[in-house]
């Protein structure tokens, strides 16, 4: 990273602090923020062209909001025998995509993100004295089951929990839209066929309806 | 030269001038081109070709924000609008009224083919009792017309675009003429279910109609029955239906579809037209009023050249209105013609939508297969309770169907989210396994019902707001009566039976009616506003669309509507324009106009 790039980072932090610490948390050099007057991709966009996150608008997150958007990502979708984790198929490319969106449901959720980023690497410092993605599966898991169920949340972590059930819809609409997502829930259309023949008669049995 | 420019338009000379290339547009400059009539086409927005435009098969990986709603793309990144919405940048509108129950929503696709490009395709008749409401109940309006005067341009157009459904004939449901309609697809598991449980809450479920194409057409057949007398215009449509393909089972149709399995104007319309050489069309023409001649009689209309921002004029013997309901009832407005009943602009209409999902165990980890089939409708319900509705038991008048769907479709990102009702909130294995459980055990249903007219719904022109190009806009004034936020209760109350007689739960508790029902405007039904009938001082056309004050200008797009039955309204626009063009022929052969 160069230095001007670097300076960019810790104004934007600055410029970021309101929100933040309506939050009551400290901010750090987190993220870039999205320029006022960023553009979306229109409304006449072109449509049959291959997309990539940062390239309708730049992404902001810094590299620590990164790793800890990887690691998280990734208790929520780690890798199993049917897929890998989530970090692995784009996903944290995706997030940032997401909250540094110009619309305004993307600018409501960064208020969300950006804050519980902060919070699961300062709550991870106070327990286990390192940050979240620096901790060991037992550690993050400890932290993880506090703030899993928005109904089950013990009152101190019912913030840290509406920010965890918004990261957790993020991060399973950007796994399950990729291929390997898509096989994985047990998608297997998007296939041409001469055809549509239906369900087949072991689903209609299992229902009951043959 | 079918595609010409501004300059070259207003060089030449043309019979009919048509004024929008949607539905109505389409289906009007196809008739009338088919038959030898020379037609000028204005288009808004820019010109538009799905055979290269369309993203077909592309994931939603594929898209920004993993194809997600925006306020550029409100039906999401892949869907076929362009420049469109119900907020077009430097093209308001306004609202009478601060309140949101009270206001309206506009959707407008600034495109060739306009929404037609993204449509649902859902292809619905108007029934009997649909064209004399007032007779029947006592509200509202009857139309100039009956069901049998339609009921054979309802089988040309669904000849023509390709629509497939069942051959049930229920109450004020009709069936189609025999050959008419293509096959319908094999229904979904959850079709199959929601068909098995609806029956014990008394719910009919039959096929859906809808335009895809689920077989190819039959080429050799329809052209004739379409233009009997007509070789040039059956050679033409017989080669046009060879290059249309039948449905691949795959890829969503508000994409639009490059392959012409479906209906757009610009897929179906539009090409046998420009087909005829006697279509012209000028996009980016954005029509601002109606010119009138000396003796009162339509001359031609005002455009501005959106690319230049130039103003100019054309003329013809004929001048059409199909700029979409609203639009058309603006161009009215700001022309000062054909208003002297001074019932332009009002009862305007859309359908009432409320909806309600579930989700429901007996779907969960079923042996996985492919449920893309046409996209979704392979089933639904029409509206059943006339009886009980006509007796006075049901406290609203009017009836609705359930549009519904469920099945494991292509993953977008709300398909594994917002599983907490469910699991509590899980994560990890877990996660992942409740994802594959749930996944496709959802179902939903979207009832669609008619609103009544009245007399607090209405458009005029904003006395102060103007669009970018100078023009008056309109604005809006909305109201719901008890008849429709009832019915919208009734809609969810009953979904809500139906997905518990399937064994699942409901993700919300039915509402209030006045909770449940979905803003005006939403559903993009919107119709009326310079309604048909048989008097001159209480209407504006004539069944023809013929504006009763000037005998040159017609209008063939939903603003002709008396009323706005739960049937979705555009096949009805289609059958409206191919039968007002048939009119226009006729009276341009006897010299009438």
């Amino acid at each position: 990273m160069d230095r001007r790039t670097t300076i960019k980072w810790m104004l934007a932090a600055s410029a970021a602090i309101p929100s933040l610490r309506s939050f009551g948390y400290t901010p750090e050099p987190l993220a870039r923020d999205v320029a006022a007057n960023q553009a979306g991709y229109g409304t006449d966009p072109e449509l049959v062209r291959e997309w990539k996150p940062g390239g309708p608008w730049p992404l902001t997150l810094g590299v620590q909001a990164r790793l800890t958007t990887a690691a998280l990502c990734d208790i929520i979708i780690p890798a199993d025998e049917h897929s890998p984790a989530a970090s692995a198929v784009g996903v944290v490319e995706f997030i940032d995509e997401w909250i540094s969106a110009p619309y305004p449901q993307q600018r409501g959720d960064r208020e969300i993100i950006l804050p519980g980023l902060v919070w699961i690497d300062d709550e991870a410092k106070k327990r286990f004295g390192k940050t979240f993605a620096a901790l060991d599966q037992k550690q993050k898991i400890a932290i993880a089951d506090d703030v899993c169920s928005p109904a089950k949340a013990a009152p101190q972590f019912a913030t840290a929990a509406k920010f965890f059930a918004k990261f957790r819809d993020l991060t399973a609409g950007g796994f399950y839209t990729t291929p390997v997502g898509m096989k994985d829930i047990g998608y297997t259309g998007n296939v041409p066929l001469e055809k549509f023949d239906g369900p087949p008669l072991e689903v209609l049995k299992k229902v009951g309806l043959a | 030269m079918p595609f010409i420019s501004s300059a070259d338009a207003d060089k030449n000379t043309y019979d009919v001038i048509v004024v929008g290339s949607g539905a109505g547009g389409g289906q009007t400059a196809y008739t009338l081109t088919m038959d030898g009539a020379r037609v000028l086409m204005l288009e808004a927005g820019r010109r538009y070709d799905p055979a290269v435009e369309t993203p077909m098969m592309q994931n939603n990986s594929e898209a920004p924000l993993r194809g997600a709603s925006t306020p550029e793309k409100p039906f999401g990144f892949w869907d076929a609008t362009i420049d469109g919405g119900w907020n077009v940048p430097g093209e308001p509108y306004t609202s009478a009224s601060d309140d949101p129950a009270r206001q309206f929503q506009w959707w407008r696709a600034r495109m060739l083919g306009g929404r037609t490009n993204h449509w649902g395709r859902i292809s619905l008749r108007n029934g009997l009792y649909d064209f004399k409401p007032h007779t029947r109940d006592g509200l509202g309006f009857d139309w100039p017309m009956d069901y049998p005067d339609l009921a054979p341009y309802y089988d040309k157009v669904e000849m023509l675009i390709g629509v497939y459904g069942g051959d049930d004939d229920l109450e004020n449901t009709p069936r189609s003429s025999k050959g008419v309609l293509l096959p319908p697809p094999k229904p979904r598991v959850s079709d199959l279910l929601v068909q098995q449980r609806a029956r014990k809450v008394g719910v009919p479920v039959i096929p859906m109609h809808r335009a895809v194409l689920t077989t190819r057409l039959d080429h050799a057949r329809l052209p004739k029955l379409l233009h009997p007398g007509n070789a040039k215009a059956q050679a033409i449509l017989a080669a046009d239906m060879q290059k249309r393909s039948a449905c691949i089972w795959a890829t969503p149709c508000g994409r639009g579809c490059s392959i012409r399995a479906n209906y757009q104007s610009t897929t179906v319309h539009l090409p046998p037209a420009l087909d005829t050489g006697n279509l012209d069309i000028v996009t980016d023409a954005m029509v601002r009023a109606v010119t009138k001649r000396p003796d009162g009689k339509a001359e031609g209309v005002i455009y501005i050249d959106r690319k230049t921002g130039a103003e100019h004029r054309v003329k013809a013997r004929v001048v059409v209105l199909a700029a979409s309901a609203l639009e058309s009832v603006r161009i009215l407005l700001n022309s000062g013609v054909a208003n002297s009943s001074g019932k332009v602009g009002k009862y305007i209409m859309d359908t009432v939508g409320a909806g309600i999902g579930g989700q429901v165990p007996l779907l969960e980890n079923l042996p996985l297969h492919n449920e893309d089939g046409a996209d979704f409708g392979h089933l639904y319900s029409p509206w059943w309770l006339y009886k009980e509705q006509l007796a006075g038991k049901l406290g609203f008048a009017r009836g609705y169907h359930f549009e519904f769907g469920g099945g494991r479709m292509m993953p977008q990102m709300g398909t594994a989210s917002g599983l907490e009702w469910l699991n509590g909130g899980t994560y990890g294995r877990k996660f992942k396994e409740d994802a594959r459980r749930y996944y496709g055990s959802f179902v939903y249903f979207s009832g669609r019902g008619e609103m009544i007219p009245n007399e607090d719904s209405f458009a005029d022109l904003d006395p102060k707001v103007k669009d970018k190009f100078g023009i008056p806009v309109l604005r809006f004034h909305w109201k719901w009566s008890d008849h429709e936020t009832r019915q919208a209760a009734h809609m969810q109350k009953t979904a809500a039976e139906i997905i518990q007689a399937m064994g699942g739960k409901t993700s919300s508790a039915p509402q209030a009616g006045d909770k449940a029902i979905k803003q005006g405007g939403v559903i993009i039904h919107e119709v009326g506003g310079a309604m048909m009938g048989k008097d001159p001082t209480k209407s504006v056309t004539d069944s023809y669309g013929q504006c009763w004050d000037m005998k040159n200008l017609f209008i063939t797009d939903g603003a002709t509507l008396c009323s706005n039955a739960d049937k979705n309204p555009t096949l009805t626009i289609m059958a409206l324009a191919w039968r007002a063009s048939d009119r226009m022929l006729d009276l341009m052969k006897r010299k009438e106009l």
